[in-house]
């Protein structure tokens, strides 16, 4: 099998990228709720944190992938909440320094013990505890195909890694499906979260243990730092494409999914382009999540850069337009039918004018000759409905909202583009001219 | 902590810790020693800023944001004819990938609606990683001479050569030079952008100069303290000298204080022992600063505020006790009325206790085997509690609109926190008013 | 888009008093043409016209939302304008900073800082301190005079957490006479404070004006109005009437400011009576 340059081996990349996704799931997952409760960094400081819990259990238990290592490791994550809690409760620092305080003390005590436990012969790797070691995740007797695959086979190779990984989605899907309300209502107002019944604080550390539970059971394949990456990208990036929490936390998922399984492979194809060996994939799915979050903030259909411009960049043309055949239409009210182009250019930029007339030309609402421009009976039924919702709103503005008469013209001027009607109103205008009537 | 530093250190002698400490030792070593010295000044004066701004949090996504940099510099700088080995391209390059990193926080910010936790988040995590795949790449495919680059990320003071500390040092006394120069404009808009920017600074820019502080001060100590760990010489040490005072000059000089020991104690005690990673000794002693200041700190602390909150609440409790007996017209209070009032204010037997004591101790009263004898003092305090008392009922009912029936329960608080001359104003006012002081009002004190 | 109509301040309010305004804006500190201001697409100030008396106590005044903060912002440069022109002397900003002083509101700034009230009114004197020099003996003693005129002066070495609320708000206004102004911008000077640093407040806005200043305050106490100041902007979104307080403060304006928020109105209604009775 093989996608793109990469041929896929069963014995390589399986249980691999079966790490990545998982990974990527459950942190991708629990994510959302930190970026909603502005906790991101929350992520960033129990991965780091967990460092010194799992050297002091290896210590104690001179054995690796023990239950003792995850436990000492979570107990590490909670202390960490706990630590921030107090020294910005008790010692009324600010959030983003209790948390710069305590997080890099304990990773600094975490590399300390590594290198007191290497002095006693026991191998730990501070670097791999940032990069993780998803390389080393090798189904050795993996048969070629997958169609060869014998479930009993598969499923007594699993590493370990994986199968923790798999059990920490479960129970993240499980509190998720179970909670949702309640982390909802907590993340949304804890005040009325807790009034309601649902203490906020108790929310608040049952997220807070899935975190580290999480963290933990990640980043010994992945490291510590695609944990913080997929903490926080996939839910800011579905963010950025939805309003609605349900939705998001959909989203977040087909995302970090995709993070995952798109980082593994291009971590071995992108360099395989020039021939060069693969690359960290861990890294390579961090770099992936920030490149969909970076194409989410350009092109996103509701928040996005380019979408925001286009929009604005219509109005703009939207309301020369209007404001043309507007001007007509009160040219021919006093009774001239007919107006030169160069009247119309004055004071507007030419280019807006001539693209604006094109369109409008080409729409069928107005004719030129001889550089004069003439409403057609089209135009005239857009003109006439324009014309009335200014006035309705010039109306409106002075009788309901108490702007003097000679002041509401620029203000009107800009709501008749939009799309609201204003409220029906009398025959005549504050200035006593005629209001077109519907249609 | 000592258990383990005399484990990995078996064999050191009190005369070589002297010797180290005052920089008795070989060069090298004085020179390291020197220069994290230094750098921790400057990253404490450069982070008291960066904390006061609440920026604590950017420098993490900026050291984070170096290692793609790093990486960078080391594969590029052949094409450009440079050393790659060098520490300054190296350098060089950190700076471009931190500053990149900053911009893309403040872009994002800017851009989305994410907050900024996120934001930097996102900028740390992104930026980290696109450094260990930089990495990866390099030690795969032009692995001669890419092995020192790991140090980056945990910092290897003790390989530094007598260069790379005089680059260490220049880079952090220009951080610090700057930032003395440029106090009274870091302080203004730390404390007031909006008002510096009417009265014509360019804040904006004052930020950024700020934040090249901040790059300075993270790309110098690199080498010595690692990407990951350098944020925390800028974190720490601020957060520790805050606890200690109110004065803005004082917290920069204790923050340089507790930077520069930090520096200084780390690489001594790194130099000393085999197995002590440099980086970490620092942040672990400004750690334990850290830890002891918030503590014991004599103005923020939280000893000396527990201790100033317990005896606020005694000082509270045996003024009810003294104005009990002064509305009761009574001198001795019987042990059953004691607890009558402890009662009252839902105080424990075991705080009712300590109250009786305080009341003995401050002279207030005299014990007797069935309760306690109040003396002059103690008389005294009760006319003014029950004087100040009854002002403040008059006060909040003719002026703050409170129905009488809300008063009592507010004023038990209040009136210890009225201060003497606020007093005299109010008793003016009520006098002018012409409202006669009700009963228990004849004395002054 | 261009704007057709360019009508000046207060027309059409029904008690105009065009006539006492400056002809030349540029006698006048403070002039506003067609300033409008949207957050994201949500206008805060629309079609903005004014010009400011000289030497005068002006209170902007309104309901909540109706953009009194955010119109001192835009005028400074604090929020930026979607259009409109401000000029201060008949010049731009930019030359005329050094006479434009500023109290900001009091929950701007984290008071939790570690300045002493003096440090804070010394502020005031950085731009004329200039860059990178220390603050020098004879600031601090300006600073210290200003403090005294607040009433501040012993506290001048106290941490400004250690500060009440309108001590607080004290020292604002002592950094802004540092400041040396000819026309002054306050916001929200009055909010939340003690009835000491209100009368405090009101003398040396007194004094201000009759060292020849220009004060512009947003204020949220309409009883008050007709006592402290002598000119009025009614905003609501948009100027509703400007002018002085016995021509503008009247009912039916206010009832135009504020639609029909009748327990605000009661209040207004006593207020108007009271201007009306210090008219006579």
């Amino acid at each position: 099998m093989s996608v793109g340059p990469v041929e896929f081996d069963l014995a390589r990349d399986l249980f691999p990228l079966a790490a990545g996704v998982l990974a990527a799931l459950g942190c991708g997952l629990l994510g959302n709720f930190l970026v909603l409760r502005r906790l991101s960094l929350m992520g960033d400081a129990i991965s780091h944190s967990v460092l010194p819990g799992l050297v002091i259990a290896f210590l104690v238990t001179s054995s690796r992938g023990s239950l003792a290592m995850f436990i000492g490791a979570t107990v590490a994550g909670l202390a960490t909440v706990v630590l921030v809690e107090a020294v910005k409760r008790l010692g009324r620092v600010e959030s983003g320094a209790a948390m710069g305080v305590v997080f890099s003390v304990l990773f600094a005590l975490g590399v300390l013990l590594i290198e007191v436990a290497s002095a006693r012969g026991v191998d730990l790797d501070a670097d791999c505890v940032l990069h993780g070691q998803l390389e080393t995740l090798v189904w050795f007797s993996a048969p070629d195909h997958l169609s060869d695959v014998a479930l009993g086979d598969l499923l007594r190779a699993v590493p370990q890694e994986v199968t923790t990984l798999g059990i920490m989605v479960v129970v993240v899907l499980a509190f998720l499906g179970l909670f949702f309300k309640e982390l909802r209502i907590a993340a949304f107002d804890p005040a009325l979260s807790t009034t309601q019944g649902f203490h906020a604080g108790i929310m608040h550390y049952a997220l807070m243990v899935l975190v580290a539970f999480a963290t933990v059971a990640s980043f010994e394949a992945v490291g510590s730092i695609l944990v913080i990456a997929m903490l926080i990208c996939p839910a800011s990036t579905a963010r950025l494409l939805t309003d609605r929490l349900r939705t998001q936390v959909w989203l977040s998922a087909a995302i970090a999914v995709l993070t995952a399984s798109g980082g593994y492979i291009a971590a071995a194809a992108v360099p395989g382009i020039w021939g060069k060996e693969e690359v960290n994939a861990a890294g390579s799915m961090s770099v992936f999540a920030g490149l969909l979050l970076a194409i989410a903030v350009v092109f996103s259909s509701r928040h996005g850069v380019v979408v925001r411009r286009l929009r604005q960049r219509r109005l703009a043309r939207a309301v020369v337009r209007e404001d043309l055949l507007a001007t007509l239409y009160r040219a021919s009210e006093s009774g001239r039918p007919g107006t030169a182009i160069t009247t119309l250019s004055e004071g507007r930029a030419p280019r807006l004018v001539r693209a604006a007339m094109r369109v409008s030309e080409r729409r069928g609402d107005v004719r030129v000759a001889d550089g004069r421009v003439v409403l057609t009976d089209r135009g005239r039924r857009v003109a006439k409905a324009l014309i009335r919702r200014h006035r309705l709103w010039e109306h409106y503005l002075v009788d309901e909202a108490g702007l003097p008469p000679d002041h509401v013209h620029g203000t009107a001027e800009l709501l008749e583009h939009l799309e609201t009607l204003p409220p029906e109103g009398p025959q005549v205008d504050p200035h006593g001219r005629e209001i077109p009537g519907d249609g | 902590m000592l258990g383990t530093l005399a484990s990995a250190g078996g064999g050191v002698t009190v005369g070589e810790i002297v010797e180290t400490l005052l920089l008795r030792t070989g060069f090298n070593t004085r020179m390291v020693i020197a220069g994290t010295t230094l750098l921790g000044i400057a990253s404490g004066v450069v982070g008291a800023f960066a904390m006061l701004r609440k920026r604590s949090l950017m420098t993490d996504a900026l050291s984070h944001a170096t290692l793609p940099g790093i990486a960078l510099a080391f594969l590029f700088a052949p094409v450009f004819g440079l050393a790659s080995r060098s520490l300054a391209v190296l350098l060089i390059g950190a700076t471009v990938t931190g500053v990149l990193g900053v911009l893309c926080v403040q872009a994002i910010l800017r851009l989305t609606r994410l907050q900024e936790d996120a934001a930097i988040g996102i900028v740390l995590s992104v930026f980290f990683g696109a450094g260990v795949v930089a990495l990866s790449y390099v030690q795969v495919n032009a692995p001669s001479g890419s092995a020192g680059l790991n140090a980056f990320i945990f910092g290897q003071a003790a390989t530094m050569q007598a260069r790379d500390v005089m680059l260490m040092a220049v880079l952090a006394s220009g951080a610090l030079i700057a930032s003395i120069a440029l106090f009274k404009e870091f302080t203004l808009v730390c404390f007031n952008d909006s008002f510096a920017r009417v009265d014509g600074w360019p804040v904006s820019a004052i930020d950024l100069a700020m934040m090249a502080m901040v790059v300075l001060v993270t790309v110098a100590g690199l080498q010595a303290v690692g990407l990951i760990l350098v944020v925390a010489l800028l974190i720490v040490p601020p957060v520790a000298a805050r606890f200690w005072t109110e004065r803005l000059w004082l917290l920069v000089v204790l923050s340089a204080l507790f930077g520069g020991a930090s520096g200084y104690l780390g690489a001594a005690i790194s130099a000393l022992l085999p197995r002590m990673p440099a980086g970490a000794v620092i942040v672990l002693t400004a750690g334990v600063a850290f830890g002891v200041s918030m503590l014991f700190a004599p103005s923020r602390g939280v000893v000396a505020g527990a201790l100033r909150r317990l005896r606020l609440r005694l000082r509270i409790a045996s003024d009810h006790v003294l104005e009990a007996a002064h509305d009761a017209g009574a001198d001795r209070i019987e042990r059953v009325t004691m607890r009558e009032i402890a009662d009252l204010h839902g105080w424990s037997a075991w705080f009712a206790w300590v109250v009786r004591r305080w009341l003995i101790g401050a002279r207030m009263a005299t014990g007797t085997r069935d309760g306690i004898v109040l003396q002059e003092r103690g008389r005294r305090r009760g006319r003014q509690v029950s004087r100040n008392h009854a002002l403040w009922e008059q006060y909040l009912v003719s002026y703050a609109d409170i129905a009488p029936s809300h008063v009592d329960w507010s004023v038990d608080l209040v009136e210890h926190v009225l201060s003497e001359e606020l007093i005299r104003d109010l008793e003016k006012k009520l006098a002018q008013r012409g409202e006669a002081l009700p009963s228990g009002s004849g004395v002054t004190a | 888009m261009k704007r057709r109509t360019k009508a000046s301040a207060a027309a059409g309010s029904g008690q105009s008093n065009l006539a006492e305004l400056p002809e030349h804006s540029s006698d006048s500190p403070l002039s506003i043409h067609a300033m409008t201001v949207a957050y994201d697409k949500k206008p805060v100030l629309w079609d903005v016209d004014y010009d400011a008396p000289r030497n005068r106590l002006i209170a902007i005044v309104g309901p909540n939302g109706a953009g009194k903060s955010t119109l001192i912002k835009a005028c400074l440069g604090l929020v930026s304008r979607a259009s409109g022109e401000v000029e201060f002397w008949g010049e731009n900003y930019r030359e005329v900073r050094s006479r434009i002083g500023y109290v900001p509101q009091r929950e701007s700034v984290d008071w939790d800082f570690p300045v002493s009230a003096l440090d804070v009114v010394c502020m005031g004197r950085y731009r004329r301190i200039g860059w990178c020099r220390p603050v020098s003996k004879r600031h601090r003693q300006v600073s210290l005079e200003c403090l005294e005129r607040v009433g501040m002066r012993d506290y001048a070495n106290r941490q400004i957490s250690q500060l009440s609320g309108g001590q607080q708000q004290r020292v604002f206004l002592a950094r802004a006479l540092a400041q040396e102004a000819e026309l002054y911008f306050m916001d929200e000077p009055f909010a939340g404070v003690d009835a000491a640093t209100e009368r405090a407040i009101v003398e040396v806005l007194r004094e201000l004006k009759s060292r020849g200043k220009t004060v512009i305050v947003v204020h949220h106490d309409l009883q008050t109005v007709p006592e402290y100041f002598d000119d009025v902007i009614l905003l609501n979104m948009r100027v509703v009437a400007s002018g002085p307080v016995e021509d503008v403060f009247t009912r039916d304006n206010l009832h135009k400011t504020y639609g029909g928020r009748l327990t605000l109105l009661s209040e207004a209604a006593e207020a108007v009576a009271r201007a009306a009775s210090g008219r006579k």
